[in-house]
């Protein structure tokens, strides 16, 4: 887990400011709190974000998403998985207040996204897919425009804080048409935490992103889930969901398919598979062998044996007994499991 | 109201301003000294005298109120034009502020920009000609009320524009034929019957006249009825907008 290791630093506490990424102190006094009195009580907590029966059809007629319900938790990270045109964007759109809902109901904080907009656009940054900036204005300007923009006080403390931390601080007097894309994609995620937003949205954060500069984006939303911010993520590397996220989501043709935690997802649909190079070639399995869920491959000279993730694992042991007992030889082992990429891959195929 | 968001979207636009000082601020001087030059010159010595203000003195608010309408229109739709077009306005959008708010600070910009421009012009027309103010607070709601309401016309024009090319049909083919034909350069009695009729349908014509009292108390029509003219278009100007926040249309889909 290399992406790990930076955030292993400890924040640095200071008399106003006590998180990394300079969330001032009322706002993590509240966040204290909450988690108190939720830690007391016994009740379970709220979810941050709550989606309840959400579609959206355009005017052209075109139906983005067909009734989605989801419910996030608050200081967790969520990946949202799908094809181009799977109706992610919409989905984040709705809940950030650029697209109307057709119908159903978005709670963010216990607020709703229409009617009460403005408790809920203050919880949330939305970093979007496209590098839209204001090619003619400053770095420090754009991102201290978007503090104001959400009825911040100006504090230019916390925006130094936050281009150091992105390592923007050296540009902040450059024009945004200077940069290269990797820099106006930190600036985009600067000025989304200029305003220090409780939940954090990220579409493809890493779409068109060198593989240094995406470490380095996962290092970022590894301090700031640290610092408690909910991070709802969308992206097609399946890579990308696979080394952060907490929960998988996957949605295609405006439907949400599943959600799971990703560890529990990997156990559940990942297979694994057990592969073993034979000395001396079969010509058919022996049987003996026929109670496995063996196959020969590469003319006998291989055998590979599938099995469900860890309900079967036990049997691997006696699998390799019966081979010893009928003298079948093998010079190599290896196993292989399922990524999420597969699984993904499988669920979409089998929908479509 | 989220006070600090406004500020934040009047100082960003005002800043833009600054940036193009030369285009914004130099150019209307440059073109309202030609104009003295070429009117004052060579149709001044046939006129010499319009109900008895020199011709110069006499085209001085028309001037201002082209430069103000052209001006207001212009920054109106290119302040919120302009961030539909990179697609910056996302963050508008998904701001926690209102859309009053948001045109409380992009019309607010945009007309303060063209009041800046309309004073200046009053400045650079002093040194042409003499200037006498018969009723300055007059003329100051003359040039708020109009600066505002178009403005707030441009601002409809950059929700409603697709490209530039729709950007620019108001400011640059609306406007000036309706100030060149509104008694900007001359007194409509000076028209023949007809054409002083068709003239009445000219809303600009209510505009220059109203702001021309307010310098020599010298009027086309009825300074009350310019007052109420304006105000109609304000209120006009506000309900498209009302309409434009109330569907969502062009921004929100």
């Amino acid at each position: 887990m290399n992406s790990r290791t930076d955030s292993e630093k400890a924040p640095k506490l200071g008399k106003t400011h006590c998180f990394r990424y300079g969330y001032s102190l009322p706002a993590c006094r509240s966040y204290i709190w909450r988690h108190f009195l939720q830690f007391f009580s016994k009740i379970p907590m709220a979810p941050i974000i709550s989606i309840r029966n959400l579609t959206k059809t355009y005017g052209n007629g075109f139906k983005a998403l067909k009734g989605v319900n989801l419910e996030i938790e608050e200081g967790e990270i969520l990946a949202l998985l799908g094809p181009n045109g799977a109706g992610k964007t919409t989905l984040i759109s709705i809940v950030c207040g650029l697209v109307n809902p057709s119908g159903g109901q978005v709670l963010v904080g216990g607020h709703d996204v229409v009617k009460d907009f403005r408790q809920t656009r203050a919880m949330i940054g939305l970093v979007p897919q496209e590098l839209t900036t204001d090619q003619f204005e400053t770095v420090w300007n754009t991102v201290t425009f978007s503090r104001g923009v959400h009825g911040k006080k100006e504090d230019p403390a916390h925006i130094e804080r936050v281009l150091k931390d992105l390592s923007l601080w050296e540009k902040r007097d450059n024009m945004m048409r200077e940069l290269s894309g990797g820099m106006k994609r930190r600036v985009m995620i600067a000025k989304a935490l200029s305003y220090e937003p409780r939940i954090l949205f990220l579409d493809e954060p890493t779409a068109g992103v060198d593989v240094n500069l995406r470490r380095e984006m996962w290092q970022v939303v590894e301090r700031l889930r640290q610092n408690g911010v909910t991070i709802i993520l969308t992206t097609h590397y399946i890579e990308e969901a696979e080394e952060i996220a907490d929960r998988v989501g996957v949605i295609n043709g405006g439907e949400l398919l599943l959600v799971e935690a990703k560890t529990a997802l990997m156990k559940k649909l990942g297979r694994k598979e057990l592969r073993l190079e034979l000395t001396k070639p079969m010509a058919a399995l022996p049987d003996a062998l026929g109670t496995y869920n063996v196959a020969l491959a590469e003319n006998g000279g291989a055998l590979i044996y599938e099995y469900q993730g860890e309900a079967e694992q036990g049997r691997i042991a006696t699998l390799l007994g019966t081979l010893a007992a009928q003298g079948i030889e093998y010079r190599d082992l290896s196993t292989r499991q399922s990524s999420l990429e597969d699984i993904f891959v499988e669920l979409v195929g089998q929908r479509a | 109201m989220n006070f600090e968001a406004i500020k934040s979207i009047y100082l960003f636009e005002m800043a833009r301003m600054r940036r193009t000082l030369l285009q914004s601020v130099v150019s209307p001087v440059l073109t309202t000294s030609l104009y003295f030059i070429v009117f004052g010159t060579a149709i001044g010595s046939r006129i010499e005298q319009i109900d008895g203000i020199s011709y110069g003195a006499f085209i001085t608010p028309g001037l201002i109120m082209l430069s103000l309408l052209t001006q207001c229109i212009a920054n109106g739709a290119i302040g919120i034009y302009f961030p539909k077009f990179t697609g910056t306005i996302y963050e508008i959008l998904s701001a926690p502020i209102a859309m009053t708010e948001i045109l409380l600070g992009y019309v607010g910009a945009a007309a303060t920009k063209g009041l800046i421009i309309g004073l200046i012009i009053l400045a650079t027309a002093s040194f042409f000609v003499d200037i006498s103010i018969a009723h300055p607070v007059m003329m100051l709601v003359f040039l708020v009320l109009t600066a505002v309401t178009f403005s707030l016309a441009g601002f409809v024009i950059g929700i409603w524009a697709k490209n530039f090319e729709q950007l620019n049909i108001m400011p640059m083919l609306v406007v000036p034929p309706l100030t060149f034909l509104g008694g900007s350069f001359y007194s409509i009695d000076m028209l023949p019957p007809f054409w002083q009729t068709v003239s009445h349908f000219n809303p600009v014509l209510y505009l220059v006249s109203g702001f021309r009292w307010s310098f020599y108390e010298i009027a086309d029509v009825n300074p009350a009825i310019s007052l109420g003219m304006i105000g109609l278009f304000l209120v006009l100007c506000l309900s498209l907008v009302a309409w434009i926040f109330r569907t969502g249309y062009r921004l929100r889909s």
